[in-house]
């Protein structure tokens, strides 16, 4: 668009070159990709990780660089504020310098259009007709009407034009469409971090990265009361309540303080039958010292509360510090012993076991776990609950840790009920899950008496010993000590299993036996540990009384077979203990959202200015009619042109319509004028 | 001549939009409103305000469109139509999906997906076939093929809506919340925006090259079905529960589906500028001018769309999440495209850039716009996660 200002001025000044720059196309293009690729490089490299996380990934030379460069924060760098300033400034000046002439064009019909400007236009025609000029003009302005344009006539003395015009709202759209950008820019940038920035990059407030309670955060690190725009979150435990939220800046935080205190009385999660969570919902109350009551209200996942500006959004829920009441069983001693912790989620529990200390860190609890479980039945997929469970760190005193998730009753598996607990090293893994048969009162104990048995060592030998006499009384006569050496090893190879499973015997196994013959040992080995673990089974089941003499059910035999797996991993379980959950208190958080946004009425504003803007600009179509009427000798010389703004294409259409139309009304039927 | 300018000017007397009408027009009108009211009337317990207004908002749209764009009104008349009967078909048992005859093979939403996927890919060769021959008829078969797969397509989204409402009555949601659904949404789109120029210019030249991308999501679609189970029916997050779901998403589609148009008319363009011209591949190809005004109205349809829908996914994300702008890389991206296009626009309106760059720069586009719907993907899976993850 050429500023007509300019071509008619001698000696432009500086401050027009300036606006000449600022308003210029290309410079609007090059802003506007510029801002694209900035997007691109902000999307394409994650924003806002704790540093350590780019040193790793890029070393610490790129690091450095791309921490010059902003690149870890590109929407609040400098350099891409100053694009998006540049771009709004580009654009007012773009409005500044068209806009008046956009404006003006909707109410002017260009009646002073010269003969040869009309007869340069693409879509023209000329007749001469034989007819008075009262008789033709009514017609032309008839059929400009009826077709939607409105019109404008004026004399020049031997000649008169009538100017036509329709959809020159059009032109309002480019106004709109650019004012709108300007608007929502400076609307977006009330509500952004930009304040909090500067503030941090003149030391005023410092980002906290301890973490530790609200009440212990100094004062650099809190935002005032009156912060006019933020966007922070706090988590409040059912019961609780509280007046501040959390700002997350890079790898630590910032406290906004509230004008009022938020309750959290009650929170409900419903899932469909499938486990999801179906809907997530708070009950708030707000304690204002400005209300004379408390005031109560239910936020859900979109449907926030609105008080006084602030927004209080229903974003993630947690746990809240379930009580939880725990029966440690020892996994590795020989007596059964449990003992019996009471603490919450969050809490730490310090441990003594055979491995040294241990620090027993609650970490979630659920009440729900439902999953899909393939039937056979026909209806196909189906869902089970398996009820509560919760998950736990086990860390040791070099800081390695374990997670574990115990479910808290027993699951049916292939019609077996089996305790379940996950166990894994890292988050990023999946959970591997140790079966532990339940026994016929859907209780640990057995299992847990029968680990217990195979750690008795002297039980075992004695055992061996039972199991040995009858077999070995002849070979015995001969070399006593060859008993002794089968029953140390009989002993040796329980120790093995119980410490490392079936794995430690094979390794013994490819350690001492020559590779021809291990297959042949390790199966002796499992023959001579089965019999004896058998034995061992048989008199704990005799101690509960079962009599097995017409041969062993076969619930009790699966059971030995499923205990014996167990027992087997228990070396990769690493846990020295099985938690049982024995009871909890369900104690709920919801995590809220809270933002205070002045601007977002103007960037709304700004947004529908540019809906209506980009509608009108596209949808409206600005089009331009010129009847040239000149009447000599009783006959009237025509001229008629036409354009299309932004539309010529479907213009040329309409022209020929209107042309021959035209045509008709005044019954031409093809007679041109000769070109003068 | 004894004609006097008041006659003359009788014949002349454009009528009004209301006179042009026809009695079929004034039926449809009524078919539209009755629909509406049905809906109204028996499922108002499914629908919050929001929502009466926007039944009411697509009432009157499917009224003008109808009036506007005769064709759409058959089209329309057939969806319903089948889709009632497929919907009748199932009663309230889900399962009759494999049992039922006419659910099995053609009008669950699934067997009415695989037709619609088989339909475009037939309809895509058909258009080939039309470009290479010049065969009118052929041209008419390619047509009608995707008029058809169209038709199928909707229907599948009709009968699933259904069907998501048989799975669980708190199950229930519009199909266009995860990617299968809404590439089913991006095929129907990208060709009824393609079938309107069609129909405007009198040509199926364009077709192939349209087509070819319509192919391309059907081709996504069958693995994304086949090889991940998309298509079982997975209830929504809380983050999705909203009406403002039910307005952004459709707006979204068409923004891409005219973008996607867009980049092959601007494949069809290199490919037409490069032929010999008065060869018989030129005579065939589609007109240069017209692929460039049809490139343009179809970005300038495709920006309005996207910028509202950029919009209104502004406003939800301020309901939903405490913030209507946050810079993540679904946004962002969706800056991206709506940049690139503002830039294209320029371009061509003020700088007159035409042709052969503009054609380049159509198809680049494509490419931010696949990003774009990648990230939306995120979109999809995800924000039930982060509801979930976010509380850390
Ligand atoms: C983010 C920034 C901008 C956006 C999104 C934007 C958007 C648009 C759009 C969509 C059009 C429509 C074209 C049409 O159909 O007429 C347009 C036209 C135009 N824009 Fe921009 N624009 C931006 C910045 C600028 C700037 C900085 C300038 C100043 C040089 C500018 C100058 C123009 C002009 C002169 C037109 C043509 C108006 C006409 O005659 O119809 N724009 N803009």
């Amino acid at each position: 668009m050429s500023s007509p200002a300019a071509s008619t001025r001698a000696a432009p000044s500086r401050a027009h070159i300036l606006l000449e720059f600022l308003g210029s196309m290309n410079l609007a293009i090059t802003l506007l990709m510029a801002v694209a690729v900035a997007s691109v490089i902000g999307t394409v490299l994650k924003q806002n990780e704790p540093y350590q996380n780019y040193i790793i990934k890029f070393g610490p030379f790129w690091f450095e660089v791309f921490e010059k460069l902003a690149l870890y924060d590109v929407y609040s760098a400098g350099w891409f504020l100053f694009i998006l300033g540049f771009l709004v400034v580009s654009t007012s000046v773009c409005i500044y310098r068209n806009a008046p002439t956009m404006l003006r064009s909707i109410t002017h019909f260009r009646t002073h259009a010269g003969l040869n400007s009309l007869r340069a236009f693409h879509n023209r025609q000329e007749w001469v007709v034989p007819r008075p000029e009262a008789e033709v003009t009514p017609q032309l302005a008839a059929m400009a009407r009826t077709h939607g344009y409105r019109l404008r006539s004026q004399d020049h003395g031997d000649h008169r034009i009538h100017a036509a015009m329709k959809g020159s709202w059009n032109r309002l759209g480019y106004v709109f469409t650019h004012a709108a950008i300007v608007i929502i820019c400076i609307g977006g940038l009330v509500d952004g971090n930009v304040p909090l920035k500067l503030k941090e990059s003149s030391g005023q407030i410092q980002v906290e990265t301890r973490d530790i309670p609200a009440s212990q955060v100094p004062a650099e690190s809190w935002l005032s009361v009156k912060n006019p725009s933020f966007r922070g979150s706090v988590t409040i435990a059912e019961g609780t309540s509280a007046n501040l939220a959390f700002l997350q800046l890079r790898d630590g935080y910032l406290v906004q303080p509230l004008p009022f205190r938020i309750e959290l009385k009650d929170f409900r999660i419903e899932h469909y039958f499938t486990g999801q969570p179906k809907s997530f919902e708070s009950d708030l109350v707000i304690h204002d010292p400005e209300l004379e009551e408390p005031f109560e209200s239910t936020i859900a996942v979109n449907h926030p509360l609105i008080y006084k500006g602030y927004a209080i959004y229903q974003a993630s829920f947690n746990d809240g510090g379930s009580k939880l009441n725990i029966r440690a069983w020892p996994l590795l001693a020989r007596e059964l012993q449990p003992h019996d912790i009471e603490s919450a989620v969050f809490q730490d529990v310090k441990v003594t076991s055979p491995r040294g200390p241990l620090t027993m860190e609650l970490t979630d609890f659920k009440l729900y776990n439902v999953n899909p479980v393939e039937d056979d039945d026909a209806s196909g997929k189906q869902f089970r609950n398996y009820g509560p469970s919760f998950t736990y760190k086990l860390r040791d005193e070099t800081g390695a840790a374990r997670e574990y998730e115990n479910y808290m009753s027993p699951v049916e598996f292939e019609g077996r009920s089996m305790f379940i607990s996950g166990v894994r090293t890292t988050p990023a893994e999946p959970f591997r899950y140790l079966h532990i048969p339940a026994d016929g009162k859907y209780s640990l104990e057995r299992f847990l008496k029968f680990n217990a048995l195979l750690r008795d060592q002297e039980r075992v030998r004695q055992l061996a010993e039972e199991t040995t006499r009858g077999s070995f009384d002849q070979l015995t006569l001969e070399r006593p000590e060859l008993r002794q050496e089968v029953i140390e090893n009989m002993v040796h190879l329980v120790g093995l299993f119980t410490q490392g499973g079936v794995d430690a015997i094979l390794e013994q196994v490819n350690r001492s036996a020559p590779e021809e013959r291990r297959t042949q040992v390790m199966d002796a080995y499992l023959k001579v540990l089965q019999t004896i673990l058998g034995e061992l089974y048989l008199e704990l089941l005799a101690g509960e009384g079962i009599d097995f003499s017409p041969g062993m059910s076969e619930t009790d035999a699966r059971f030995f077979d499923d205990s014996l797996n167990a027992i087997s991993s228990l070396g990769h379980y690493g846990a020295p203990f099985f938690a049982q959950l024995t009871g909890f208190e369900h104690l709920q958080a919801s995590g809220l959202q809270i933002a205070r946004a002045p601007g977002k009425n103007v960037v709304y504003l700004g947004c529908a200015l540019l809906t209506l803007g980009v509608f009108l600009m596209f949808y409206v179509r600005h089009s331009r009619l010129w009847f040239r009427v000149e009447e000599k000798d009783g006959h009237t010389r025509l001229l008629f042109a036409g354009t299309g703004h932004r539309h010529e294409r479907d213009f040329a259409e309409e022209f020929t319509r209107l042309r021959s139309e035209l045509e008709q009304r005044l019954g031409i039927v093809d007679r041109p004028a000769p070109r003068p | 001549m004894s004609v006097t300018q008041q006659q003359m000017m009788q014949g002349f007397e454009k009528p009004s939009f209301w006179k042009t009408l026809s009695w079929f027009d004034w039926i449809w009108a009524a078919l539209v409103i009755a629909g509406g009211i049905y809906a109204y009337r028996n499922l108002p317990h499914l629908m919050d305000v929001y929502e009466i207004a926007i039944l009411a908002g697509s009432t009157l749209a499917l009224i003008t469109l109808g009036w506007r764009w005769k064709p759409a009104r058959a089209l329309s008349l057939a969806v319903v139509i089948i889709s009632l009967f497929g919907i009748s078909r199932y009663g309230t048992d889900l399962g009759l999906a494999e049992q039922d005859f006419f659910l099995r093979f053609l009008v669950s939403s699934q067997s009415a997906v695989m037709w619609m996927s088989a339909l475009y890919v037939m309809a895509t060769v058909a258009y080939f076939a039309h470009l290479l021959s010049g065969s009118d008829f052929v041209g008419k078969v390619a047509s009608a093929m995707t008029w058809s797969a169209t038709t199928m397509g909707l229907v599948g989204l009709m009968v699933r809506w259904r069907e998501t409402y048989l799975v669980g009555a708190d199950v229930g949601y519009i199909p266009v919340s995860n990617l299968y659904e809404v590439f089913i949404l991006f095929s129907i789109i990208t060709a009824l925006v393609y079938l309107y120029y069609e129909g405007r210019y009198r040509t199926r030249a364009m077709g192939a090259f349209v087509l070819l991308v319509i192919s391309a999501a059907v081709g996504f679609l069958l693995w994304y079905s086949f090889d991940r189970g998309a298509h079982e029916i997975q209830p929504l997050v809380p983050a999705l529960q909203s009406y403002w779901m039910k307005i952004h998403v459709p707006a979204n589609f068409v923004g891409y589906g005219c973008f996607a148009l867009s980049a092959m008319l601007g494949v069809a363009y290199l490919i037409a500028a490069r032929a010999r011209p008065g060869s018989t591949l030129a005579r065939r190809l589609p007109d240069l001018d017209l692929l460039d005004d049809v490139m343009y109205k179809s970005i300038a349809l495709g920006f309005a769309f996207f910028t509202l829908a950029t919009i209104l996914g502004a406003l939800w994300a301020a309901e939903a999440w405490g913030g209507y702008w946050s810079w993540d890389p679904k946004e962002t991206w969706a800056l991206i495209v709506w940049l690139n296009y503002a830039a294209w626009l320029h371009m061509r309106l003020t700088k007159g850039w035409r042709g052969v760059p503009m054609a380049w720069w159509a198809i680049i586009g494509l490419f931010s716009q696949d990003m774009d719907s990648g990230m939306r993907r995120n979109d999809v899976d995800l924000s039930g996660n982060v509801i979930l993850i976010s509380a850390g």
